[in-house]
């Protein structure tokens, strides 16, 4: 088994609208992977069929080996928190783990490791409709982490959170990919899952746009090289001479925005160099996440 | 499945949930109880639709269970209520699918919910049981009646009867609670539908057209607590509830193992 989840032409109809189609991809085992799309994009409904919660109207999925139409045989593996926590409000945090705890058969001396884990110890005790969203965005990571997964499903876990709690989560699953858990996350904090997702998933329309590592992702978008000359008077000749050799620019804010990938830095420098032009600036740019996903969803 | 009766006792015993029924348990039996021995005697119709209670017949061997069985109906609909908001708020409030997730088994799941409840409904009509025989021994003496008949081996046999009648009784109205909440996965929908139905309607079918009373599920359930009626007999109205009450819970089971939980 070399994935924590494989998806073959997964799709979800209802009626006569398609919420998810033919999606195939791959998500490795002991990596985290990204999972982003636009809002009805599919990804909720993707998670809830490998969740079991939902039946696929046709193809296949596995989760860490076992068939998606057999959810009894991983669950017991897998970690979830879905759309949001869902708890009962009459309940305290602890004693909303326990009733977890109890139906999933886990040792009742997990809940209190998992609330001091994601930060509410002190609060363990208050009823669930007292918490705010971020203290009950993290009881649903305390529930998520009941079973000391092998797989942890995440949908938009920083939702609510102030940028420390973010923090606090990013490094949580950094922590648990050390460990050896796979973990599958949608989020639209697209500059986060940047800095943590090893491969991305995208969606748009029920569709896969793109499945694969986010490095992969990124170096297919154009790259751009600004170009500052010393002197701004040099400016227009410069943008002159690079559209004679070839390249694309375009003038913003006193520099030149070269279409050009980081290993043309050296030829831009010389051309500029040998017509008398000084580089006050040479600076690569890649494009983001953020900017990749809105060139490709054309959001 | 214990794992799931486990969790669910987890839900049901939560103080606010379990010693607010109970308290309601507590104050109807004791207050109902109270009027039949207070009034006894009255000739103004103290049971049942008009049925005067004697002293005479309070002495007897099932004057022990009378005061008991009396709250039979409103047992139920506190069990009907239960059942039925426990079932449905998992839907509204979003928990089925924490629930499924971690036991994907739906049949499991709802096995697990069913004995769990049952056991809440054990603790309701011993309450009810426990409250109704000390308030009657207790205003024995005040209304004159001898309760020499009471503790006797067939008084005992008539209150364990009763006992049993009761619980059926109130089990088949929560039943009827938990295939609602199913049905409308909303609890104020499930409450408000079983309650107007049991409550109002069928009361006032079965006195404008007294033919349909064999035929209505809460006027039978009622019957099975009071061990039978002139009118129903006891094992028409046993017979009729379980009929009803298994093929109904057979269709919402199916539609629970299939439904997708989008929600």
């Amino acid at each position: 088994m070399t994935t924590a989840i494989s998806v073959q032409d997964l799709t979800k109809v209802y009626g006569d609208r398609s919420a998810l189609s033919h999606a195939t991809f791959d998500v490795p085992l002991g990596a985290v992977c990204g999972f982003v799309g636009p809002n009805g994009s599919g990804k909720t409904t993707t998670i809830r069929m490998l969740l079991g919660l939902i039946t696929p109207t046709g193809g296949t999925g596995s989760v860490l080996g076992e068939s998606i139409s057999h959810p009894e045989r991983y669950l017991s593996r897998v970690g979830a928190m879905i759309e949001g926590p869902a708890f009962y409000p009459a309940l305290s945090g602890a004693e909303n783990l326990r009733v977890l705890a109890s139906l999933g058969g886990f040792p009742q001396e997990r809940v209190e490791k998992l609330l001091e884990k994601v930060g509410l110890e002190d609060r363990g005790q208050s009823k669930f409709k007292t918490y705010s969203l971020g203290m009950k965005q993290r009881l649903g990571i305390a529930a998520a982490l009941l079973p000391e997964p092998r797989l942890l499903v995440l949908d938009e876990p920083t939702n609510g959170l102030d940028p420390s709690g973010i923090q606090e989560v990013r490094n949580l699953i950094k922590d648990l990919v050390a460990d050896g858990t796979s973990v599958f996350v949608s989020s639209h904090l697209l500059s986060e899952l940047e800095m943590i997702a090893e491969h991305i998933v995208m969606l748009r329309e029920g569709k896969v746009l793109f499945s694969g590592q986010t490095s992969d992702l990124l170096k297919s978008q154009s790259a751009i090289l600004v170009a500052k000359p010393e002197f701004a008077v040099d400016l227009s000749e410069f943008v002159s001479l690079l559209a004679k050799a070839g390249f694309e620019a375009t003038l913003d804010d006193g520099a030149a925005n070269v279409v050009a990938d980081e290993h043309l830095a050296a030829t831009i420098n010389r051309l500029a160099f040998e017509a008398g032009i000084t580089l006050s600036a040479l600076t690569p740019i890649r494009p983001t996440l953020e900017e990749t996903f809105f060139e490709m969803t054309g959001e | 499945m214990l794992h799931v009766v486990n969790a669910e006792l987890r839900k049901l015993r939560r103080p606010t949930l379990l010693y607010s029924t109970i308290l309601v348990v507590v104050v109807l039996t004791g207050l109902f109880t109270s009027i039949v021995f207070l009034r006894v005697g009255s000739g103004r119709g103290e049971g049942r639709r008009g049925e005067a209670i004697t002293i005479e017949t309070l002495s007897q061997a099932q004057g022990l269970a009378f005061g008991f069985k009396l709250v039979a109906f409103f047992l139920g609909i506190t069990a009907l209520c239960v059942f039925a908001s426990q079932t449905a708020q998992e839907y509204s409030l979003g928990t089925l699918r924490n629930l499924l997730v971690r036991q994907p088994a739906r049949m499991k799941i709802l096995a697990g919910k069913y004995v769990s409840m049952t056991i809440f409904a054990i603790a309701l009509v011993l309450a009810d049981a426990i409250v109704a025989v000390a308030v009657s021994y207790a205003l024995a003496g005040h209304a004159k009646v001898s309760t020499a008949a009471w503790f006797t081996a067939s008084a005992l046999a008539i209150f364990g009867k009763t006992f049993i009648n009761v619980l059926l009784a109130t089990m088949a109205y929560g039943t009827l609670g938990m295939i609602l909440g199913l049905l409308f996965r909303s609890p104020i929908s499930a409450i408000a539908t079983g309650v107007i139905w049991t409550l109002i309607l069928e009361n006032i079918l079965s006195a404008v057209v007294s033919s349909t009373t064999k035929w209505l599920p809460g006027q039978n359930f009622t019957n099975i607590s009071q061990g039978g009626s002139p009118e129903i007999s006891y094992h028409w109205s046993l017979i009729i509830s379980v009929i009803y009450l298994t093929g109904a819970f057979a269709v919402v089971a199916i539609l629970f193992k299939r439904r997708d939980v989008a929600n």
